[in-house]
């Protein structure tokens, strides 16, 4: 029997601590593939390790297989197992699926929705795949784990809001202006929060951004790096009439934006929106702006409203997300019964059977023989075909050491042509 | 059949194949999949086919462009319509318009639809269908219409950008927000459309200036359609006017669109409904 295993631990369940002393580099991780496989603990097995999370997925090589991995990773991480035991989650089988699929599908992360994560589960794949840790049960399952995955992204709304303050001012942007990258954006100050913004406005377009500061030597230095234009922190007055985007982030304790700025400003460029982003606290920006045409402001609380209602939108549709997951579960436990050993036997016999009952009808029904002719060569069809069938059977019973059965059956499956390719398999 | 006969299974057909595709723009609005909106400007396009179909047919039968009773105008108003929005669509993509066209569309076909085709009246300048051959009528009638149908998207696409600005400048991200497209995009779309309308607005009306001093020997007679249509020109005019000189977009910009539409509406049926004039005899 194979038994789907995944054990791990998330950040859920763990600490950041406990998560850096049990991850994998990208280095270890083919060492510690081929060495589960060459000790026989498992089969097939496959390491995800994120900042987030580090599961390893198996088909245990014997009965022992949980306990040899845990002892395993004692050995490679050098940790105590004490450590780490409570912090561990152990699946099988369904759930063990069900676990993988909705990490794929984002499900699990810390920020639901976020779209990393199938690519750090596919580029684990690709470990396992060069390492030639995988097997049929792996492939399927992490072929149909990327599918679900797509699917969960393409039919929820999972990750179509923003939900980071910067990437809130981005959406927003792009609901004023139709063309971002003819755009060009004036940063005030610095910080963490802005300089994110600017970035997210550079990778949808813009390419004119102006940095201005009261330290006229840090807003030479932010220019450099944003590949733009330092100018006095005075100059910010009159270059409002000619950038698009403001984005306002200076520890100022007075408005150094007023509505009357901005009214001379709207007039010099004849009404071209502008929109203006404060995040800073104290706010930089005069609230009045936003009741003049034309000119939208939104400031830090604004922005982290729409945040919030994003996530509880993505709560919403990650319950659909849940049940996609469920469906392609149950259907991945019906292949994964298939290949069992009894059904795929039952099935070959079946099919042959079937056949040589058809065959036997077309020709004996136009031969008018008597009974006992007849049974005599229906006697003779059975045995051709128990005959035939006694070698490959025999093959597929015979369990021999440290055979990988799971892909004997799939192959016999195959040869057979026992599932045949339904739409979704296709691909 | 008669060419009358199948021009109106034409624009039945062409009704419901119109009311398919309103209800697929609808779709498309709450389901936001492309392939909704590939298929609803698809059965436009199949519609408007249909539909310019049956007025050729009609044209044939009549010998003139079928604008002479409240159906026929109706009808055509459509087609130009229709066909307006195609034109549109196709060079700015703005797929959202199909919500405001596609309703007016087939309210407008339904209204036709009901209306029975009653013979032209007898007004004296009516009476021997050659005086509508001309080339100034046909041009007149053509340009009015198209004009028209272009000033109707206007409006539309005002309407959204004020739905637009309202979620946008108050913080409330409703229905709408997450569905339409850009401030700019959608005040772009009207200003095209304006500038496109207002064009063959004007030149519609100078062909039309042109065939009255041809049937009753002067440009201009104080008619109220007349009258009322200078009207309507003037607030575009002053609206393109607004926007050249003093940067008259955005939302004055949509409004303006919207009060255009309204008189221009007012003019199109109101005017021949309730005041009268030489018109009247096209919306009875």
């Amino acid at each position: 029997m194979s038994d789907i295993t995944l054990i791990g631990i998330n950040h859920k369940t763990a600490s950041v601590e406990l998560r850096e002393a049990l991850a994998f580099t990208d280095e270890e991780i083919p060492r510690a593939l081929m060495e589960l496989k060459r000790s026989g603990h498992a089969k097939e097995v496959l390491i995800f390790s994120t900042c987030n999370r580090m599961e390893i997925l198996f088909i245990p090589g014997h009965q022992n297989g949980v306990e040899a991995i845990m002892d395993f990773l004692v050995q490679t991480k050098k940790i105590p197992g004490e450590k780490f035991k409570q912090a561990l989650y152990t699946h099988k089988n369904h759930q063990a699926v069900k676990h993988l699929f909705r990490v794929a599908s984002s499900l699990d992360s810390m920020i639901v929705g976020e779209p990393q994560i199938l690519g750090q589960v596919k580029s684990a794949y690709r470990k396992t795949v060069e390492c030639r840790s995988s097997g049929v049960i792996l492939n399927r399952l992490m072929h149909k784990a990327f599918s679900i995955a797509k699917k969960v992204r393409r039919e929820t709304g999972i990750g179509d809001s923003a939900v980071s303050i910067s990437y809130a001012a981005i959406e927003l942007a792009n609901k004023i202006f139709s063309d971002l990258n003819q755009r060009s954006v004036m940063l005030l100050g610095a910080g963490e929060m802005a300089e994110l913004a600017i970035e997210h406005l550079i990778s949808h377009g813009v390419t004119q951004i102006f940095v201005a500061n009261r330290t006229f030597k840090n807003a030479v230095k932010l220019a450099e790096k944003f590949n733009g234009v330092a100018i006095s922190f005075e100059e910010r007055i009159d270059l409002l009439a000619r950038v698009d985007i403001i984005v306002s982030s200076t520890g100022a304790t007075d408005y150094i934006l007023t509505a009357t700025h901005v009214g001379k400003a709207l007039k010099l460029r004849r009404y071209r929106p502008l929109f203006f982003i404060d995040i800073a606290v104290p706010r930089d920006i005069d609230p009045a702006i936003n009741k003049m045409d034309n000119a939208y402001l939104y400031d830090i609380d604004d922005l982290q409203e729409i945040v919030s209602d994003n996530m509880d939108e993505r709560k919403k549709e990650a319950m659909k997300g849940e049940r996609l997951v469920e469906e392609a579960v149950i259907k991945f436990q019906e292949w994964l019964d298939n290949l069992d050993l009894v059904p795929t036997i039952v099935a070959i016999r079946n099919k042959i059977e079937t056949i040589t009952e058809m065959e036997a009808y077309k020709t004996l029904h136009t031969l008018n023989l008597k009974t006992e002719e007849e049974d005599a060569i229906k006697r003779m069809l059975q045995s051709i075909t128990s005959k035939i069938m006694h070698d490959p059977i025999r093959f597929l019973k015979d369990t021999g050491c440290h055979r990988n059965d799971s892909f004997y059956i799939s192959a016999a499956r195959h040869i057979f042509n026992l599932d045949p390719l339904n739409g979704e398999d296709a691909h | 059949m008669t060419p009358e006969n199948s021009a109106h299974t034409l624009f039945l057909t062409a009704t419901i194949v119109y009311a398919a595709a309103m209800a697929a723009y609808f779709l498309y609005l709450f389901k936001q999949k492309e392939t909704l909106q590939n298929r609803a400007f698809g059965l436009v396009c199949a519609g408007t086919a249909l539909h310019f179909t049956g007025t050729a047919f009609s044209t044939f039968a009549m010998g003139a462009l079928p604008a002479h009773n409240l159906q026929q105008t109706l009808l055509t108003a459509a087609l130009a319509l229709s066909s307006v929005f195609i034109i549109l669509k196709q060079k700015f993509n703005l797929k959202i318009l199909g919500l405001f066209a596609t309703p007016l569309i087939v309210l407008m076909m339904s209204w036709a639809m009901v209306l029975p085709d009653t013979a032209p009246a007898g007004d004296p300048f009516l009476r021997g269908t050659t005086f509508l051959k001309g080339f100034w009528l046909t041009s007149h009638i053509v340009l009015i219409f198209a004009g028209e149908a272009a000033l109707a998207l206007a409006c539309g696409a005002g309407i959204l950008y004020l739905i637009q600005e309202k979620a946008i400048k108050e913080k409330k991200r409703g229905f709408f927000y997450k569905r339409l497209p850009s401030l700019d995009l959608l005040d772009s779309t009207s200003y095209i459309s304006v500038i496109t309308g207002f064009t063959m607005l004007t030149m519609g009306l100078i062909t039309g200036l042109i065939y009255a001093k041809t049937v009753w020997g002067s440009f201009w007679q104080w008619d109220p359609k007349e009258i009322w249509s200078a009207v309507t020109w003037l607030i575009y005019a002053a609206l393109l006017h607004g926007r050249l000189t003093s940067g008259w977009r955005g939302k004055k910009s949509a409004m303006m669109t919207i009060l255009g539409f309204a008189v221009l509406i007012f003019t199109f049926f109101g005017v021949n409904m309730l005041i009268g004039g030489h018109h009247q005899t096209f919306t009875k």
